[in-house]
């Protein structure tokens, strides 16, 4: 009789595991590391390479050596939060900052929090603002692409660092564009300088997509976060059109679609009740669009996922999902 | 004289001000940016404490319960003005350095906390004594965190650079004192518990 086990309902058996889900995540993924490895050759193959072992390495040595418990590098999460750091890394980024990213991430975000469900910061985020504020020197070192096979890179800025340092200069917003020439085509299919994931926005739609098919994210997070954008930048663009960028330039500039569709989202780290996380994406919507408007960086999409995730505990204690069976 | 002697040690490491009673944390996270500065705000406030915990003890017993209070931190605050003046005179570029946190040295709590706790009812030797271990005590923690941050995050020791340009800048700045303080406070506790 010892071995029945005596459990509350419901008693629900699902196919899913952290397992499964992660593995869900990295197929997500490919579409955008294909075209990143494709646009920007062998050297972010070896970015991503870094990244994703040196994760995996970090997690299997700290449960080995100081929590001396099973090794959970086989749930598949390490390599997740490892190829998201890398594609928030520009491609041209040393391996050994790679390495001290993937320490942060795994060793400092999580692993210090008791690992896989107890961090509360998105590791790979929290590894990429620790290298930014590290190294602004190589982590703002752009060069624009020019595919697998080509030989000159020319290094050039964000469509969002030039804007601001235009603004900076005293110039308008529509004339920066202007000069610069960015055609919406180029920024939806990868023609302009940025971290590898930011590229190409359809290879992170089609990921997103895929998610959302398999049931694994929570598509109103995402959603929030772009229609925040979308309605804040609509509205200061309206008002000034000289000072304040478009909301589609918004929406497909910098890591707002990867941060939208694949950091904000993750499962640890975003409330549980749709209706927190409809209030978890308006907060990271609005944080972004006021650094970016208002702030000396020029991107805020990192700062403004890891402040929202700060919120979590009070919006999960806030917004209790109901349960069945209760009146 | 064993009594005198852990007294005078406790404030190393059973009672270390910074890693195990928390104590004074606002000077530890700001001003450890190199080992210098944060040897420098130790050695400053080990000299105030020291001080106002002789002086305290000596008049602790004709000072009213009402207002003993005031009365500590009047004690506290002369000799933080003396010790204000003296840097100003004789190290103007550390005193630039530390800035605010001199006068600030008044409600650091370890001072007060050791006024209250200890010097007001313990004889003027043994309240020397403790102050200079707990003083010494939050000098060697500072100066360490300052060697950590200092080496992550210019690449230097002292002021001795062993790698050219910068290092990890985050730990100059306000996260890395929280990250270094934090880890430093894990790896004390692991070796103070070995014990």
């Amino acid at each position: 009789m010892d071995r029945l086990l005596v459990s509350p309902s419901p008693h629900l058996h699902s196919r899913t595991s952290t397992k499964v889900l992660m593995r869900d995540v990295v197929i997500a993924l490919m579409p955008a590391v294909i075209v990143s490895v494709v646009f920007y050759g062998w050297k972010e193959l070896l970015v991503l390479l870094t990244s994703v072992v040196s994760c995996m390495a970090v997690e299997h040595l700290v449960c080995k050596y100081l929590m001396h418990t099973r090794s959970t590098v086989g749930d598949w999460s390490a390599a997740v939060t490892g190829l998201l750091l890398a594609l928030n890394l520009p491609y041209s980024t040393p391996w050994w900052i790679v390495l001290i990213g993937a320490v942060v991430s795994i060793g400092v975000a999580k692993m210090t929090f008791g690992g896989l469900g107890q961090n509360v910061f998105n590791p790979a985020l929290v590894g990429r603002v620790f290298l930014l504020i590290s190294f602004p020197t190589y982590m703002t070192h752009w060069e624009i692409p020019h595919g697998l096979f080509g030989i000159d890179a020319v290094t050039g800025s964000t469509p969002l660092g030039i804007i601001k340092e235009g603004l900076l200069q005293g110039g308008s917003t529509s004339e920066i564009m202007a000069n610069n020439d960015y055609s919406w085509f180029d920024m939806t299919f990868a023609n302009i300088g940025g971290t590898s994931g930011e590229v190409c926005a359809v290879a992170i739609l089609v990921g997103f997509i895929y998610l959302c098919v398999r049931k694994v994210i929570k598509p109103w997070i995402t959603i929030s976060i772009l229609a925040t954008v979308a309605a804040v930048s609509a509205v200061f663009w309206a008002v000034d059109p000289a000072q304040f960028t478009p909301p589609l330039f918004n929406i497909l500039s910098g890591g707002l679609l990867l941060g939208a569709c694949f950091m904000a989202t993750d499962y640890v780290t975003s409330p549980m009740s749709v209706k927190g996380g409809v209030i978890f994406g308006v907060g990271i919507g609005f944080i972004t669009m006021m650094i970016r408007y208002f702030g000396s960086y020029p991107e805020g999409v990192s700062f403004a996922i890891l402040i929202m995730n700060s919120t979590v505990p009070l919006l999960d204690r806030a917004f209790h999902q109901k349960k069945f069976g209760r009146a | 004289m064993g009594n005198r002697m852990t007294l005078f040690t406790k404030g190393f490491l059973k009672e270390n001000p910074t890693f195990v009673l928390l104590l004074g944390m606002c000077p530890t996270l700001a001003t450890t940016t190199s080992a210098v500065n944060g040897m420098s705000m130790g050695l400053a406030t080990l000299f105030v404490l020291v001080m106002s915990n002789m002086v305290i003890s000596a008049i602790a017993p004709v000072v009213p319960d009402k207002v003993h209070i005031p009365v500590y931190i009047v004690v506290i605050a002369t000799f933080v003005t003396i010790l204000q003046f003296v840097m100003q005179a004789f190290t103007p570029e550390m005193y630039k350095t530390l800035g605010l946190f001199i006068p600030l040295i008044v409600v650091n709590c370890i001072v007060l906390g050791r006024a209250e706790a200890f010097a007001s009812r313990s004889g003027i030797l043994d309240s020397a004594l403790d102050g200079l271990g707990i003083g010494l005590g939050f000098t060697l923690s500072l100066t360490v965190i300052g060697m950590v941050r200092e080496i992550l995050g210019s690449g230097s020791v002292f002021g001795w650079k062993f790698i050219s340009g910068d290092g990890m800048l985050v730990f100059v700045m306000a996260p890395g004192a929280f990250l270094a303080l934090g880890y430093l406070m894990v790896l004390f506790n692991k070796i103070s518990k070995k014990q």
